[in-house]
C-alpha cells in the first residue's frame, strides 16, 4: 500500500476528457455540472441587482432609463428564481448526496438526470437570448394582459426559457421520489433517512405536481402572444386573474421548493455541529411533508388586492397562517437540538444559525402579509420585497452556502480556509441585514416596489440598503475565490472531517464513481451524535486513511 | 424472458419497481399539466355556458366518436402487446405495437381533417376568427372564441403527447421486429404502454368536455 493519494481513483479523476463530463450519468458529476451552471446564473442575477441598487442610491432616475430598470429587476427575478434558487440545493447537493445518504450507487434514472441538466441549460440559453436581444420588462411574474397583449419586449423567449427549465425541475423531482422509494440500502428504513432526504422528498412532490401547472400557464401565454389563442384576453371575455391563479398555484409552492431543501441542509448541519441528536426527528420529517401539502393551498394570498372574492381571501389568509405551524416546529426543534449541545462555531454552523434567525424573521413578517388588512397596506411595497428576500436569500441562499461548505470536503476532498470562510459567512449575514432590513421600513412607510425613482424622504434608507448590497456582493465573491483556491492549495479532507454521521461520510473523499467501494453499506439509526464526543477530535485535521490508497 | 439489470440496481425487481413508479410519478405530473388547462376550461364554461355550447355544436360529433373508438382500440392493442412480450412472443408484440402506431396515426389524421375544417370555417382563434351560428341568429354568444381557444389548446396538447407516444413505439417496433439484436426489455414496452393509456384517458375526458356538452340540452 502506498499513501500517494493522487493516484486513487475517484469520480473526478476517473476520466479527464470533456466528453466524459458531457455524457456522464454519474449523479455526482451531474451535481457538479449543476454547481457550475447555477453559480454562473447566480452572478448574472447578482450583477443585475448591483445595477439597480446603484440606481436606487438617488431619488431620481439618473443611472438607467425606466425601461432599463424594469428589465433589470425582471432579469434579476427570472434568473435568480428559475435558474438559481429552484435548482440550487436540489440539483447540486441533492443530486450529489441524496443517493449517497441512502446508500445507493446512483439515482434511479441516471440518464434522465443528465437530460435534466441539458434541458436546464437549454432553458437558460433561451432566457439569456431573451436578455441580450432586448430584455423583458414584465417582472418575473409575467402578469397578463401586460405580458400577453401590451408589452413589447421578448416575453416569448423568456417564458419559453422558463417553460423549458421547468421540465428539468420535474425530472429532478421525479428522480428524487423514485430514488427514495426504491434505492434505499438494506436497513435504511424511512425513519432512518437523514432529514435532508425527507426534505428533498417533499420538494420532489412539489416539483412534480406544481411545475406542470406553471408550464401549461406559460405555454398558454406563449400561444396567446404568438398565435392569438386568447385564453387570458379580456377583449374575448378571458380573465387575466385566471393567469394569476394558475401562476401562483406553482409559484407559491415554488417558495417551498427553494426553502425546504435548505431546511434539510440546516437539519444536517445543526445536529452535526451541536454534537447532539436531532430533537424531534419525526416532527421535522413530517413537517416537511406538511409544508409541501399546505403550500399548495395558499396561493391566493398573493391576490388579496387582485379582485378575488372576499371569502376566498378569508380562506387563503387562514391557510397561509397554518403554514407557519410546521415551519415553527422546525425552528423549535433545531433550537432544542442546540440546547445543551456542544456547539462549534464552524462555517456551516454559522450559515445554519444565520438561516434560523433570518428565516424566522422572514416567516414572522409572512404572517403580517397573510393578514388581510395588513396586506392591503403593504401589498406591492418594499415590505414584501424584504419579506421574501429574508426567506429566499436569508433562508435558501444561506442554506445553500452552508451546505456547500459542509459537503465541500466530501465533494472535492479538500478543506477550505476556515477563517476566511467564517469571515465571509459573518459578512454575508451583516451585509444581508443591512440590505434588506431597511426595506421593511421603506415598505411600511409606503415605498412601492418596481419603481426606478422615489420621493426624497426615502433616500437614507435606500442608501443603507445599497451599501448593504455592496457588502453582500463582496461577501458572495469571497467564497468563489477561496473555494477555488482550496481546490489546489486546500488541505486534504479525509473521509469525515466533521465526524458527521450519515452514509456519505463513510466513503473516501472525493468518493469513487461507484460511491461505496466496499459494497452496499448497512444503515443504522440516523444522527448517532453524542455530546460527550471530545470535540478536539472533530476539528478538521488531515486524516490518513491507508485503506484509501491506490488500489 | 430475461431482463438485463442496469449497473446501479441490485436486481430485476428493484429495476421494475423504479421504472413503473417513475412512470406513475411522471403521469401524476402530466395530470397537473392538463389539469391547469382544464381548470381554465372549467372557469370559462361556468362563465359562458351558452358560448361553450354553441362552440361545441360546431365540432363534428361523428368524427370525435370515431376517434374515441380508434384510440380505445389502440389501448387494447398496446395491452395485448405487453401480454405478448411477457409470454415470449416477440413478433406478435411487434406487430401489435405497429398496429397501435397505425391507429395513432389514423387518429391524428382525422384530427387534422377536423382542424382543416375549422380553419376554413374561420373558427381558429385570432384575427380571422368569425363565428356564424345560423341556429342562434347572427349575434354569437359571448365566450365562443374562448371555447375554441380551449379546444385547440387541449386537443393540440393531446396530439403532441400522441406524437411522442408514436415515437416511443416506433423505436420499440424497430427493436422488436429487426432480425438481429436483443428484444427490448418488456419493462420498456409496459412503461411506454402506461404512458399511452394515460394519453387515451385524457381523451376520454376531452371528448365529453368538448364534443358532448351541447347534447344534453
Amino acid at each position: 500500500m502506498t499513501t500517494d493519494h493522487r493516484t486513487r481513483r475517484n469520480y473526478l479523476n476517473a476520466n479527464y476528457s470533456i466528453w466524459s463530463w458531457l455524457f456522464t450519468t454519474d449523479h455526482k458529476r451531474v451535481g457538479i455540472l449543476y454547481l457550475l451552471s447555477v453559480t454562473f446564473f447566480f452572478f448574472i442575477g447578482g450583477a443585475a441587482a448591483v445595477l439597480f441598487r446603484l440606481e436606487l442610491m438617488t431619488p431620481r432616475g439618473d443611472l438607467t432609463l425606466p425601461e432599463t430598470y424594469n428589465k433589470l429587476f425582471t432579469l434579476h427575478g427570472i434568473v435568480m428564481i428559475f435558474f438559481f434558487l429552484v435548482p440550487s440545493i436540489p440539483a447540486v447537493l441533492g443530486n450529489f448526496f441524496l443517493p449517497m445518504m441512502i446508500g445507493a450507487r446512483d439515482v434511479a434514472f441516471p440518464r434522465l438526470n443528465l437530460a435534466s441538466w441539458y434541458i436546464f441549460i437549454t432553458g437558460g440559453l433561451f432566457t439569456i437570448w431573451a436578455i441580450v436581444t432586448g430584455g423583458v420588462d414584465t417582472g418575473w411574474t409575467f402578469y397578463t394582459p401586460y405580458s400577453s397583449t401590451y408589452g413589447n419586449t421578448n416575453v416569448i423567449a423568456a417564458a419559453l426559457g422558463v417553460f423549458i427549465a421547468g421540465f428539468s425541475s420535474i425530472l429532478t423531482g421525479l428522480n428524487f421520489i423514485v430514488t427514495t422509494h426504491t434505492m434505499r440500502a438494506p436497513g435504511m428504513r424511512w425513519f432512518r433517512l437523514p432529514l435532508f432526504v425527507w426534505a428533498h422528498y417533499a420538494t420532489g412532490l412539489i416539483m412534480v405536481l406544481g411545475t406542470p401547472v406553471l408550464a401549461v400557464t406559460l405555454l398558454l401565454l406563449i400561444l396567446e402572444r404568438a398565435l392569438g389563442i386568447g385564453i387570458f384576453d379580456p377583449a374575448l371575455g378571458g380573465d387575466p386573474i385566471l393567469f394569476q391563479h394558475l401562476f401562483w398555484f406553482y409559484s407559491h409552492p415554488a417558495v417551498y421548493i427553494m426553502v425546504l431543501p435548505a431546511m434539510g441542509v440546516v437539519s444536517e448541519i445543526i445536529t452535526c455541529f451541536a454534537r447532539n441528536r436531532i430533537f424531534g426527528y419525526r416532527f421535522i420529517a413530517f413537517s416537511s411533508l406538511a409544508i409541501a401539502i399546505l403550500g399548495f393551498l395558499v396561493w391566493g394570498h398573493h391576490m388579496f388586492v387582485s379582485g378575488q372574492s372576499m371569502y376566498a381571501g378569508f380562506v387563503f389568509s387562514f391557510l397561509s397562517m397554518l403554514v407557519a405551524v410546521p415551519s415553527a416546529i422546525k425552528v423549535f426543534n433545531w433550537t432544542a437540538t442546540l440546547y445543551k449541545g456542544t456547539v462549534t462555531w464552524s462555517t456551516p454552523m454559522l450559515y445554519a444559525l444565520g438561516f434560523i434567525g433570518l428565516f424566522t424573521m422572514g416567516g414572522l413578517t409572512g404572517l403580517f402579509l397573510a393578514t388581510l388588512a395588513v396586506d392591503v397596506h403593504v401589498h406591492d411595497t418594499y415590505f414584501v420585497v424584504a419579506h421574501f428576500h429574508y426567506i429566499m436569500v436569508g433562508g435558501a441562499v444561506m442554506g445553500y452556502l452552508g451546505g456547500v461548505h459542509f459537503w465541500w470536503p466530501k465533494m472535492t476532498g479538500k478543506l477550505y480556509p476556515e477563517n476566511w470562510a467564517r469571515f465571509s459567512a459573518i459578512l454575508i449575514f451583516f451585509g444581508f441585514n443591512l440590505t434588506f432590513f431597511p426595506q421593511f421600513v421603506l415598505g411600511y412607510l409606503g415605498m412601492p416596489r418596481r419603481y426606478h425613482a422615489y420621493p426624497e424622504q426615502f433616500q437614507v434608507l435606500n442608501v443603507m440598503s445599497s451599501a448593504g448590497a455592496s457588502i453582500l456582493g463582496v461577501a458572495y465573491l469571497l467564497p468563489l475565490g477561496y473555494l477555488i483556491w482550496s481546490l489546489r492549495y486546500g488541505r486534504r479532507a479525509g473521509r469525515n472531517p466533521w465526524r458527521a454521521t450519515g452514509l456519505e461520510w463513510t466513503t473516501p473523499s472525493p468518493p469513487p464513481t461507484e460511491n461505496f467501494p466496499d459494497g452496499t453499506p448497512i444503515a443504522g439509526d440516523a444522527y448517532q451524535y453524542s455530546s460527550v464526543d471530545d470535540w478536539d477530535l472533530v476539528l478538521p485535521a488531515p486524516e490518513e486513511h491507508p485503506e484509501e490508497a491506490a488500489v | 424472458m430475461t431482463m438485463s439489470v442496469a449497473h446501479h440496481f441490485d436486481d430485476v425487481e428493484q429495476q421494475k419497481h423504479a421504472a413503473t413508479l417513475g412512470m406513475w410519478v411522471f403521469l401524476a405530473s402530466e395530470v397537473l399539466f392538463f389539469g391547469g388547462l382544464l381548470a381554465g376550461y372549467a372557469v370559462y364554461r361556468a362563465l359562458y355556458p351558452e358560448g361553450f355550447a354553441a362552440g361545441s355544436r360546431h365540432l363534428d360529433l361523428w368524427l370525435g366518436t370515431l376517434n374515441t373508438a380508434v384510440l380505445l382500440t389502440s389501448s387494447l392493442t398496446v395491452a395485448l402487446s405487453v401480454e405478448a412480450i411477457y409470454s415470449g412472443n416477440r413478433r406478435r408484440a411487434g406487430y401489435l405495437l405497429a398496429f397501435t402506431i397505425v391507429l395513432g396515426i389514423a387518429f391524428l389524421t382525422v384530427k387534422g381533417f377536423e382542424y382543416a375544417h375549422k380553419y376554413h370555417e374561420h373558427l381558429v382563434p385570432g384575427a380571422h376568427f368569425q363565428f356564424v351560428d345560423h341556429a342562434e341568429g347572427d349575434a354569437p354568444p359571448q365566450g365562443v372564441e374562448l371555447f375554441f381557444s380551449c379546444y385547440f389548446a387541449l386537443t393540440g396538447l393531446h396530439a403532441v403527447h400522441m406524437v411522442i407516444g408514436i415515437g416511443l413505439f416506433g423505436v420499440l417496433v424497430f427493436e422488436l421486429l429487426r432480425e438481429k439484436g436483443n428484444a427490448p426489455s418488456p419493462l420498456r414496452i409496459e412503461v411506454a404502454g402506461l404512458y399511452w393509456h394515460f394519453v387515451d384517458v385524457v381523451w376520454v375526458f376531452l371528448f365529453p368536455l368538448l364534443y358532448l356538452i351541447h347534447v344534453a340540452e
